[in-house]
């Protein structure tokens, strides 16, 4: 067997599949290393993908020819654009998957990548060379060796589960945990922390009686995660819709004594966005009741996930619980909830590349990094698989800031914030969120994948004809014309005698679209979704504007870089306060610096002279 | 943010106006063609020169002036930097000023600027680390002290009230925004109560930029002297001054720029000020430019004194004198007065007193600086542009650019505070 590579990825979830297929991708030899083949691209939680915030993520990593949105319409069998009647800046792409297709798919996608091989097998530990990495110890004695290892190892480090009084070690259930990788990671240093998730029941929906819920089908538009799948593949279902009752909230109460969650077992802070039906129950008991969503798992799986109660309440309070509901009476449960407490690395101990500062080689991507959700997990997969390999490889990082994507908004706040509860991506992190949007990511970062060697051959040619047929309306937009010209052409606009160009009388109602495509033929010759990505630029052009000085500013201070062994304490003045959150998040710019809560403008001038003077 | 080295910034670096002379400071890169958009020409670095300065707009002149050019690196801030040795009057400097702020890449320059440019170049030589950390505290403490002593803190829990308010409105928009497919968050609703919210924000905002400045305090009450020529102008305002500040004579058209005199009166600031006389026809352009100023003048006065006919009254609150009293017919309408005699001062005094209590902040009142008023004004106008939009996007991104500005005010306020107020007020999550 194989025992040494480029890169060696340990953990095969969202974040390590991406990781493995980016550093395959940019040319280095990678081991995708898991306790279980059969895992591999396993939903552990929900089996949704996308949403308001992560649809954007996904466009963004499938812009950079990431897997998991074309595994997730390999097995969507409900769409939906959240959002679908406000700008296209927050609609966000979601689709329900069969669990079985979506992990098919992955494998199918992970075989077909050269230079990835899947190794079975447990990290027992790194092994070290100095301060760098050299390799991974197995457990069976075994070792693979590699310049750049990728932790993706989820919530199995420290995994605890706890449902009732039941404990169990692992990160999900049925699996181990990865204990003694995150003990040895507590020795080289790294600071840990503790994090909480929890999931619902899982119902066997044949006892639902469908008939008597409210019903959300499948949208009908068409459109597709991403660009590279033509059309829908699968027949769609629809999901269903109760709600909790008094009876219900009554029950979760009268349970609550023996809940992990308020007996003090779990010390980790849970997501405020994604609370137990507990926490609802008891922060919110003003409420009539809450709202359920019955997601189907399969097109051929009887399992139901019953999205909104998320509990580690014992197993029969739970089925207490659920058969509460309206249309559940019957219902049985075949796996119940449980939270799960888990480590967690403090990403400020990281850079913009996910790398170790302290242990070099060493990248860290998805839960370990104290995010939730595959989207957010797939993301910085990516991020980090593209560095490990270039790292392996000598190439240079790839680094996208806050302006270019919300991969890079994550990443900014994380290794500049840090967390304290499990990280989700919301459009409202995003300062430039009206040129984020999730329709246009692959015009954004399709450059930036294809400058740093991650784009396939397929992609690469779309992108290529996108970018010819783009410019070519905009050479056709960028027209002149007077509002007396566009009065004749049958627009009713203001003759206030200026001439605009095409581009900008877009934004204009009185100037309606089937006379912009007569007047650019260019744009009425485009794909339907070129068409709507440039519209909807020229609509919110004004605002994008205003928003470029604020970029430009970032920009420059970006160019203001801060020494790593840069000393903040050497600069009188700084609070203590102050100076913990710097060294904690080591700003490598002075743009950094500025984002850190708490850092006031006195503060950065005077960081500023520092390093200025150090470069003297 | 102090790295923002592309503008170039200007500022009055000598004491308040009047003075004997007010030095302009300009620094930046567009120095150089600021100097050569006024003076009309760059002169021998380092080295004294006379130059009639003209508004480049208009080519109208501003002030003959000395001028210093002061190419960088080796300046105080280490950029390109301009000086011009202005006559002191607060017209000269304003007018000056104005040019300026048209030229394109040029902005006033923020309080303490110059000094961090200076830093940031490191032309500053500052030893101790801690006499920087002193002198960087010392600035922002100085303006926070003077902001208090105005505001004896109402201003700034007034701000804290309004930060709450935009966290709370911003909390709603993003949370219809990032979470309209829970069921906790009702979408209709929830945009009237933002657009309510807005509007009622929008109005408590606008009603503290009503109030009077801080300008008004230090400066004192602006009082203008109009009328048609020679009716007795700076006969009255040397009257009132007590002094010859202004050039009498016979001749119409006798003053021909503003005059500007500040007075204290029974503890009270006011700045008088003596215009041109307006007439339909000026004699040259000196005078036409003149006539321009004192309606400027007017426009911007807080009190006028019209010395001419009530029929040409220029606003509906203009105290009417019926000057040259002891020549003038007896049953002329306004305010009978006679500088010559005195006849009728008391009674305008008395009455420009109790005109401008009511201008000035009362006890226990607190008043905006120009730069808070800028600060105020720009999450105001965010606010409005906010509550006109049917878009909830854009209303969120000017809720996030009014919160940007009351940050510029106060200090800090990240999109995580945002987000605690959206997650304590909606119960979110599927």
């Amino acid at each position: 067997m194989r025992t040494s590579y480029d890169v060696i990825v340990v953990g095969g979830g969202h974040a390590g599949c991406e990781a493995a297929a980016a550093a395959a991708r940019k040319g280095a030899s990678v081991a995708l290393l898991t306790f279980d083949r059969q895992t591999v691209g396993a939903m552990s939680c929900n089996p949704a993908i996308g949403g308001l915030g992560k649809g954007h993520l996904v466009r963004e990593v499938d812009a950079l020819d990431g897997l998991i949105g074309r595994a997730a319409d390999a097995a969507a069998i409900h769409y939906r654009m959240l959002n679908s009647s406000k700008g296209a800046a927050v609609q966000g792409p979601r689709i329900q998957a069969d669990r079985t297709r979506y992990r098919a798919a992955i494998h199918a996608m992970l075989d077909a990548q050269p230079g990835l091989a899947i190794v079975e097998g447990e990290a027992s530990a790194l092994i070290l060379d100095g301060e760098a990495v050299a390799g991974v110890a197995l457990a069976d004695g075994g070792a693979l060796m590699a310049p750049a290892i990728v932790l993706a190892t989820g919530t199995f480090l420290g995994g605890k589960l706890f449902r009732g009084d039941e404990r169990e070690t692992g990160g999900r259930v049925g699996e181990r945990a990865a204990t003694r990788l995150g003990e040895q990671l507590r020795a080289v240093g790294l600071p840990i922390a503790r994090l909480k998730t929890g999931t619902p029941p899982r119902l066997d929906g044949r006892a639902i009686d469908w008939a008597r819920l409210e019903t959300q089908p499948s949208d009908g538009e068409g459109w597709t995660m991403s660009p590279l799948t033509p059309a829908r593949i699968l027949p769609q279902l629809a999901c269903a819709i109760t709600r909790t009752n008094d009876r219900t909230h009554q029950i979760i109460r009268d349970g609550l004594g023996r809940s992990p969650l308020f007996s003090g077992a779990i010390e980790g802070r849970g997501p405020r966005y994604c609370p137990s039906i507990e926490d609802k129950v008891l922060r919110f008991g003003d409420r009539d009741g809450h709202q359920i969503f019955l997601e189907p798992e399969g097109l051929d799986d009887p399992l139901v996930y019953p999205n909104g109660i998320s509990t580690s309440l014992p197993t029969d309070v739970q089925l207490e619980m659920v058969r509460s509901l309206p249309g559940l009476e019957q219902v049985e449960i075949v796996v119940p909830g449980y939270a799960v407490e888990y480590d967690h690395v403090d990403p400020r101990a990281l850079d913009a590349t996910l790398e170790v500062r302290a242990v070099p080689g060493l990248f860290c991507a998805g839960q370990i990094n104290g995010t939730t959700g595959y989207e957010e997990a797939a993301a910085q997969g990516l991020v980090a698989g593209v560095n490990a390999a270039a790292r392996a490889r000598g190439d240079v990082a790839m680094i996208l800031d806050r302006a270019s994507s919300y991969i890079g908004v994550m990443i900014d706040d994380l290794v500049l914030q840090g967390v304290t509860e499990p990280y989700r991506m919301l459009t409202a992190r995003a300062e430039y969120r009206l040129r984020l949007r999730a329709d246009n990511a692959e015009t954004r970062l399709g450059p930036v994948g294809l400058a740093h060697g991650i784009i396939g051959a397929v992609r690469a040619a779309r992108l290529t004809q996108r970018a010819m047929q783009r410019e070519l309306i905009e050479a056709d937009m960028a027209r002149p014309m007077s509002a007396s010209e566009l009065a004749r052409a049958g627009a009713s606009v203001r003759q206030d005698g200026a001439r605009r160009s095409l581009f900008d009388w877009a934004r204009f109602p009185e100037v309606d679209k089937a006379l912009l495509l007569d007047l650019a033929p260019a744009l009425r010759d485009a794909p339907a979704d070129l068409r709507a990505e440039i519209l909807e630029d020229a609509h919110y052009a004004p605002y994008l504007q205003r928003q470029d000085a604020e970029i430009a500013e970032l920009r420059r201070n970006e160019r203001v870089l801060i020494p790593g062994d840069f000393d903040f304490r050497a600069i009188g003045g700084l609070s203590t306060e102050m100076i913990e959150r710097l060294d904690a998040a080591r700003p490598d710019t002075l743009a950094a610096a500025a984002r850190i809560r708490g850092i006031t403008p006195a503060a950065l001038a005077a960081i500023l002279v520092h390093v200025r003077r150090e470069a003297a | 943010m102090p790295d923002r080295f592309d503008d170039t910034i200007y500022a009055l670096s000598s004491g308040a106006p009047p003075a004997g002379i007010a030095v302009i400071r300009v620094s930046g890169p567009q120095a150089g063609f600021a100097l050569e958009a006024l003076a009309r020409r760059v002169p021998t670095p380092r080295t004294a020169s006379l130059a009639l300065l003209r508004d480049p707009r208009d080519d109208a002149p501003l002030d003959r002036a000395l001028l210093l050019w002061l190419p960088g690196p080796a300046t105080v801030t280490g950029e390109d930097m301009v000086e011009l040795h202005c006559h002191g009057g607060r017209a000269v400097v304003a007018a000056v000023e104005d040019a300026l702020s048209a030229l394109p890449g040029l902005r006033r320059a923020e309080a303490g600027e110059f000094t961090r440019r200076a830093f940031a170049h490191g032309r500053m030589d500052l030893n101790a680390v801690e006499g920087l950390s002193d002198l960087l505290a010392a600035e922002t403490q100085g303006q926070r002290r003077a902001a208090l002593l105005m505001a004896e803190g109402h201003f700034s829990r007034r701000i804290d009230g309004w930060r709450a308010a935009l966290l709370d409105l911003s909390a709603m928009a993003e949370a219809a925004l990032d979470f309209s497919d829970e069921d906790d968050v009702p979408d209709s609703a929830i945009e009237a109560r933002i657009g309510d919210g807005i509007a009622a924000l929008a109005r408590e905002v606008g009603t503290m930029l009503a109030a009077p400045s801080a300008e008004r305090l230090r400066d004192g009450v602006r009082v203008v002297l109009a009328g048609p020529p020679n009716a007795g102008k700076s006969t009255l305002l040397n009257a009132l001054v007590g002094r010859e500040a202004a050039i009498v004579s016979d001749i119409a058209g006798t003053t021909r720029d503003r005059i500007e005199v500040p007075v204290a009166i029974g503890g009270m600031a006011f700045l008088f000020t003596d215009t041109a006389g307006l007439r339909g026809e000026a004699g040259d352009a000196i005078e036409a430019i003149g006539i321009d100023r004192a309606h400027a003048a007017l426009a911007a006065a807080d009190i006028i004194l019209w010395l001419g006919d009530a029929a040409d009254l220029p606003r509906a609150d203009a105290i009417l004198i019926a000057a040259q009293c002891d020549r003038a017919a007896p049953d002329r309408p306004g305010l009978r007065l006679s500088a010559r005699t005195g006849e009728g001062m008391d009674a305008l005094v008395a009455l420009l007193r109790e005109r401008s209590a009511a201008l000035l902040p009362g006890e226990g009142d607190y008043a905006l600086h120009r730069r808070q008023r800028e600060g105020v004004a720009a999450v105001r106008d965010h606010l409005h542009a906010a509550g006109a939009q049917s878009d909830l996007l854009v209303a969120a991104e000017e809720l996030r650019l009014a919160r940007a500005a009351i940050d510029a005010l106060t200090g800090q306020a990240g999109t995580e505070d945002m987000l605690d107020r959206l997650f304590a007020g909606f119960c979110i999550g599927k």
